[in-house]
């Protein structure tokens, strides 16, 4: 079996706090992903869905400590810090930010935004990096012209575009997309999902999608990992994950997810709120707030397998295991 | 009229939001003509009481004006705003301020609606306060009621806390509880839950819907038409300033006339991984108001448009029971 292009085992990350103490953001999340394959990471505020991207960026500030391996294309690119990381960075895997699309200089045109990695990265120079800046532009859905273009001279959907066209400027294999359609309309959201969905098709591109929206990447994403609390509560198929989720956060999370389809069912909120990652968590995380608590919950589950490439952290599949 | 509740609680006859649009220097030292833009263009719509109408639409397409427009927070250009009868438009400050008791309005974000240096039972009380409603014992009783309706419960776990030691689903109930303390009858809600974790969002429509059922008349914006379509009695789509289609929400979703809103519903993303959908994706982006196209304002857009969508600019015309569209082709 070919192993994936992107392993992640046992990621933790800890920042340090004002007041000397720590804050366990990633708590043990271990991932993979295969080239060219669209995988979601998905969670609420705060679950530690985008440290782990910046993680895996080397991006985090100098406050946080990362522990674990990080694996691409077969190199382990955590073991010896920044100087096994930076090769990779923009060349191998690249990420559009949270609200990329207002991350441009706004003093500076477009076209030499982007050729700015390229030249950084020496992927091309001069003439040749512009032309291959128009031509990014074009294959987001730009005209080349543009290039010549401010930031301010676009909409919110052609930053987003632009910002993807310069992630894809050093012809990365895996992306890493931080909420990339939160801020914008639905029309615009749908052209940018399309947008990312053909990249992947057309350039064999791996994309991991980090949102909020369980619908997005029940739409767009073949596997998909479901984040509480710094730690994967569940991961596997998206079909699985949501015909036959067996952590019940997954489960509660859809049915919280108001449905075109359902529009008279109900839609139920989830008590309580996630815990605090300054101080231990003792057993389940999700304990506290979830439907199907029981004795077993005060020690912490293991993620296990339940199924073919589907796993759970939840005690609830003890002896049910696949 | 209707000050004993006959007839529709709110409203909106031919609504016009216009600003002015920026010349720069040059432009006024070269007195070029001031332009305006019709960020509302002829709205009409009702809301009764124990009814919500979600206003759905992209931004831009002037659903925040007309919001405010209603609550006469800012002026309308022209039409008017009927509210019990009584046209807001024409009032003078007095009558005004009595009837904004009666209208109220929750923000989007919690995090930035609520004063930071303020306990709750500060936030609660102070729309009372202004209106010199009761004595501080009425005052505290109706900011223990507003915070029960809002769904904070034990309200003494809440009363003395700051916003800061609050999630934000409870933050945006104390902004519910002091939009409701004044026991209004309109509550207007623009983007309730847009800035909330998934998880809490049902909770917070779910106060709205209690409130709806006891009598409130409720007019939400929101660019979600998932959750329009649960929680909404009756949809508006807006379109570049206009209404495009209106009617009972079941009729809307079910079965959309518009080609707008058929796109629109098209693109909204399931849960269900195997229900893929034929998006229908519309290329390019709303147009700038300030060059509205002639006829149509969609038919730039518009996957199903004829010639005469660029020359006739079609009315809201009924097609079903209370359900209105404008669209040429909706007869058809």
């Amino acid at each position: 079996m070919k192993p994936p292009l992107l392993q992640v085992e046992d990621l933790h990350v800890w920042f340090d706090l004002p007041d000397g103490r720590e804050l366990h953001a990633v708590r043990g999340v271990s991932l993979r992903v295969a080239e060219g394959e669209r995988f979601g990471l998905v969670g609420e505020s705060g679950c530690g869905k985008t440290t782990t991207i910046l993680a895996l960026m080397g991006l985090l500030p100098p406050t946080a400590s990362v522990a674990g391996r990080v694996v691409l294309g077969g190199e382990d690119m955590l073991a010896r810090g920044e100087r096994t990381l930076a090769p990779h960075r923009w060349r191998d895997v690249a990420m559009v930010f949270q609200g990329a699309m207002n991350a441009f200089n706004p003093v500076r045109r477009i076209g030499a935004q982007l050729v700015e990695p390229m030249e950084l990265h020496g992927v091309a120079e001069g003439a040749a990096a512009r032309r291959r800046a128009g031509e990014l532009l074009e294959r987001v859905g730009i005209p080349a012209a543009r290039a010549n273009a401010y930031p301010h001279e676009f909409s919110g959907g052609m930053r987003q575009r632009a910002a993807i066209a310069m992630a894809l400027a050093c012809n990365p294999k895996l992306l890493l997309a931080d909420e990339p359609t939160t801020a914008l309309d639905v029309m615009v959201q749908a052209q940018i999902m399309e947008l990312l969905v053909a990249l992947t098709n057309e350039l064999g591109l791996a994309l991991v999608l980090v949102t909020h929206d369980l619908p997005i990447v029940a739409q767009t994403c073949k596997t998909a990992a479901v984040m509480y609390a710094g730690e994967l509560a569940e991961t596997g198929p998206v079909e699985t994950l949501y015909h036959e989720p067996r952590h019940p956060y997954t489960r509660l999370l859809f049915a919280a997810t108001p449905d075109l389809d359902d529009v008279e069912g109900e839609v139920v909120a989830i008590p309580g709120a996630p815990p605090r990652l300054d101080r231990p968590i003792e057993g389940c995380p999700f304990r506290p707030r979830c439907d199907r608590a029981f004795a077993a919950c005060v020690n912490a589950p293991r993620l296990v397998a339940v199924g073919d490439g589907h796993l759970a952290a939840c005690h609830l599949n003890a002896g049910v295991a696949a | 009229m209707s000050a004993n509740g006959a007839g529709p609680l709110l409203e909106v006859e031919g609504l016009v939001v216009r600003y002015p649009v920026s010349r720069g220097i040059v432009g006024t030292l070269a007195r070029r003509p001031r332009r305006f833009v019709d960020a509302v263009a002829d709205v009409s719509f009702s809301i009764g009481r124990g009814e919500l109408l979600a206003l759905v639409g992209e931004s831009g397409c002037g659903k925040t004006s007309t919001a405010q427009a209603v609550l006469r927070l800012i002026r309308a250009d022209a039409g008017s705003v009927r509210f019990d009868g009584v046209d807001v438009g024409r009032l003078g400050a007095g009558p005004l301020r009595a009837l904004r008791r009666r209208m109220q309005i929750i923000y989007q974000d919690p995090y930035e609606s609520l004063d930071p240096r303020f306990r709750v039972r500060a936030t609660v009380e102070e729309p009372l306060a202004i209106h010199h409603v009761g004595s501080r014992s009425e005052r505290y009783a109706a900011v223990v009621h507003a915070l029960e309706q809002a769904g904070l419960t034990p309200p003494e776990l809440y009363l003395d806390r700051y916003p800061h030691e609050l999630s934000g689903g409870q933050r945006q109930r104390v902004a519910i509880a002091a939009s409701l303390a004044l026991g209004p009858e309109l509550l207007v809600a623009d983007e309730p839950v847009s800035m909330l974790d998934v998880s809490v969002r049902a909770g917070i429509l779910g106060v709205l819907d209690g409130l709806r059922r006891a009598g409130l008349a409720v007019l939400m914006i929101t660019h979600d038409l998932s959750t329009a379509a649960r929680f909404a009695d009756r949809i508006a789509v807006m379109y570049l300033g206009r209404i495009v289609e209106e009617g009972p929400a079941r009729a809307v979703i079910d079965s959309p006339r518009h080609p707008y809103t058929k796109a629109l519903l098209s693109v909204v993303p399931r849960r269900d991984p195997r229900h893929r959908v034929n998006a229908q994706i519309l290329r390019g982006e709303t147009p700038n108001p300030i060059d509205v196209p002639s006829g149509c304002r969609f038919h730039p857009r518009c996957p199903v448009a004829i010639p005469a969508c660029s020359a006739t600019d079609p009315q809201l015309e009924p097609v079903g029971d209370r359900h209105r569209v404008a669209c040429l082709l909706a007869g058809r």
